[in-house]
């Protein structure tokens, strides 16, 4: 088998003093989106920043393409990986289309300005997820699934073979979820390889290859979402009991007990 | 979709002309303020007159009368210093407000002014020359603003920005006090009138000397703050946005936070402490031109420079005294803060 673009062995991560999850691996392969499921607090975003080598290690290591990530300059790390953080209220008004250009920044020399070809891989970005019109528009003025958007046609302008995204749905309204999520998709289509957290497991069934489930720090499980997102499985995580249906289009989905009949 | 595409390129095409136009109509606004600053003064000087020293000048022929004295030995200096200031100032300005993500830092809230300031005193004290004062403003300051920064840093869980701007305030005091320690200190006859004409910030004393010693301080600074302008704006981003799109926020910001306290510094050591500068007028070139720190840089330098001149010419022919500089621009200054305030988040743009 290939070298994973992204893999985290034994991984212990944390802050200083502060020791978030332990004994976690994870690989990443081309064509592949890899979904984190886990509740609040179980250190999703940590284990992200971790692995995208903005936070160092406790123990074990972080490799992208097979080489540590401690190893790498930023502008190795940002050409490989692209990161979509959530998306939060910026404190400057940029355009939109200036916020996607600044994916180019790792393709750019130390001294230089964006050029007239890394404008266009903005654009084709913000046209690839339906949303070009917006590129003029203020970014502190844009709903907040439509910033969730700008930022993965961001991580798209980065050209990054591996994207990182936390909880990309977060903010986003239903139509919106079905948009990025199916961009995602597509993204693996193309050979990517995509990282995402998310809090449903719906999403998992319907565009992950692999799950892994994170209960306080621990990789509880991981593997084929069928596998892994077993109604006891989510009983013992989350507290709630589900019931998982598969769909007569081949579709799964979970369905939550409310307790009312 | 491709008609759609092209109208987006065209609006792109646009919005950057209108820029470049904004940039070069400044730029013309200065030309024509400085023409108009050598000219008016105690001494008048006609257009005629000036065209004619300048020839002189050029052809190396022997000086006639006073004008050339005036005119190259006090007030082109003077008009030079002066934009020269206002550019630095607002140019450190613009740097510190992309770096720390907030409209409302500044050299003077920051502590850097006065930090510089308290340097300056001290080579004033000393009795240094120009270049060692310089020097003891830019180290001081530097301090000041690394010790501003430390104590925000470790105070954790509050509002960053708020503990930042406390910590400036709390730094800048103690910088004050520390110059108000040196003036009991001084020499009363000597030292002590300089100190505190100096301290109310004014470009009168200000000759040739001082300008080519501040000039290559200024450009020193501003270099890499030109240099780097793409990644200053990724970082404004935050450091960890920034890092993830491949710049090394931690070296990148030490490294712009030491240029624009070299350009503060290198100012201050001439002119004195002048407020306001640094603050406002990163404001509205951010107004102009939008957030971009390769637009903002260049307009709010142009803009300072102009506005500066413009202060100091008023301030040496609106009354029969020379008025010191940094009273006229906290009058102008204070009021405009306020009404930021006053417009919220919304003014911040």
């Amino acid at each position: 088998m290939s070298t994973p673009l992204l893999a985290a062995h034994r991984l212990a991560f944390g802050y200083r003093g502060k020791p978030v999850g332990r004994h976690v691996d994870l690989e990443l392969r081309a064509g592949e989106v890899l979904c984190l499921l886990g509740p609040n607090g179980s250190g999703k975003t940590t284990l992200f920043k971790t692995m995208l080598g903005l936070l160092p290690p406790q123990a074990g290591e972080v490799r992208l393409g097979g080489r540590p990530i401690g190893a790498l300059a930023r502008n190795q790390i940002a050409r490989s990986v692209a990161y979509v953080p959530q998306a939060q209220a910026a404190h400057f008004p940029f355009r939109v289309a200036d916020m996607v250009v600044m994916g180019r920044t790792a393709h750019l020399g130390p001294f230089a300005s964006p050029r007239r070809q890394d404008h266009a891989k903005a654009h084709a970005a913000l046209d690839a997820l339906g949303i070009g019109g917006l590129a003029e528009a203020e970014y502190t003025r844009i709903s907040g699934g439509q910033r969730q958007l700008v930022l993965v046609a961001r991580a798209l302008a980065q050209d990054a073979p591996t994207i990182v995204m936390d909880e990309p749905t977060a903010s986003l309204d239903f139509g919106n979820q079905v948009v990025v999520l199916s961009e995602v998709r597509r993204l693996a289509a193309r050979g990517l390889a995509v990282l995402l957290s998310t809090h449903d497991p719906d999403h998992a069934f319907s565009i992950g290859h692999r799950v892994a489930l994170l209960d306080a720090g621990r990789l509880v499980a991981h593997g084929r979402p069928d596998e892994v997102l077993t109604p006891e499985r989510l009983r013992a995580v989350y507290g709630v009991t589900v019931t998982v249906e598969r769909l007569s289009q081949g579709q799964t989905v979970c369905a939550p007990d409310y307790g009312v009949a | 979709m491709v008609e759609g595409t092209g109208a987006i390129r065209r609006t792109a095409a646009a919005t950057l002309s209108d820029h470049r136009l904004a940039i070069a109509a400044l730029a013309a606004g200065l030309c024509a303020l400085m023409l108009a600053a050598s000219l008016i003064g105690a001494y008048p000087i006609s257009p005629g007159e000036l065209v004619a020293a300048v020839g002189r000048r050029l052809a190396g022929a022997a000086p006639v009368g006073q004008i050339d004295t005036v005119l190259f030995e006090v007030r082109l200096p003077r008009v030079l210093a002066a934009v020269l200031g206002g550019a630095a100032l607002a140019g450190a300005g613009a740097a510190y407000q992309t770096l720390f993500r907030n409209p409302l830092v500044s050299p003077d809230i920051l502590g850097v002014s006065t930090g510089a300031g308290l340097g300056a005193v001290l080579g004033i004290f000393l009795s240094l020359p120009v270049f060692g004062i310089q020097l003891t403003a830019f180290a001081v300051g530097l301090a000041t603003v690394a010790l501003v920064y430390a104590v925000a840093s470790v105070v954790h869980g509050r509002d960053p920005i708020l503990v930042l701007v406390l910590a400036g305030v709390v730094v800048g005091s103690l910088a004050g006090a520390a110059i108000s320690l040196l003036k009991i200190l001084a020499d009363p006859y000597d030292q002590l009138p300089a100190i505190v004409f100096w301290l109310l910030g004014s470009f009168s004393a200000i000759r040739r000397t001082e300008v080519w010693a501040t000039l290559p301080m200024v450009l020193v600074g501003l270099l890499p703050l030109l240099l780097l302008r793409w990644r200053i704006n990724v970082l404004s981003l935050g450091d960890e946005e920034a890092k993830a799109l491949g710049v090394e926020a931690g070296r990148l910001r030490l490294g712009v936070i030491a240029a624009a306290t070299l350009m503060t510094a290198s100012v201050v050591a001439i002119s004195g402490v002048i407020g306001w500068v640094g603050l406002v007028i990163p404001h509205i070139a951010r107004m102009m031109v939008g957030p971009s720190f390769d637009r903002l840089l260049p307009t709010a330098m142009l803009l300072g420079g102009s506005y500066l001149l413009l202060v100091d010419t008023l301030a040496r022919t609106m009354a029969r005294i020379e008025v010191p500089i940094g009273i006229l621009t906290a009058i102008l200054g204070a009021p405009f803060f306020l009404w930021l305030l006053m417009r919220g988040r919304e003014g911040w743009s």
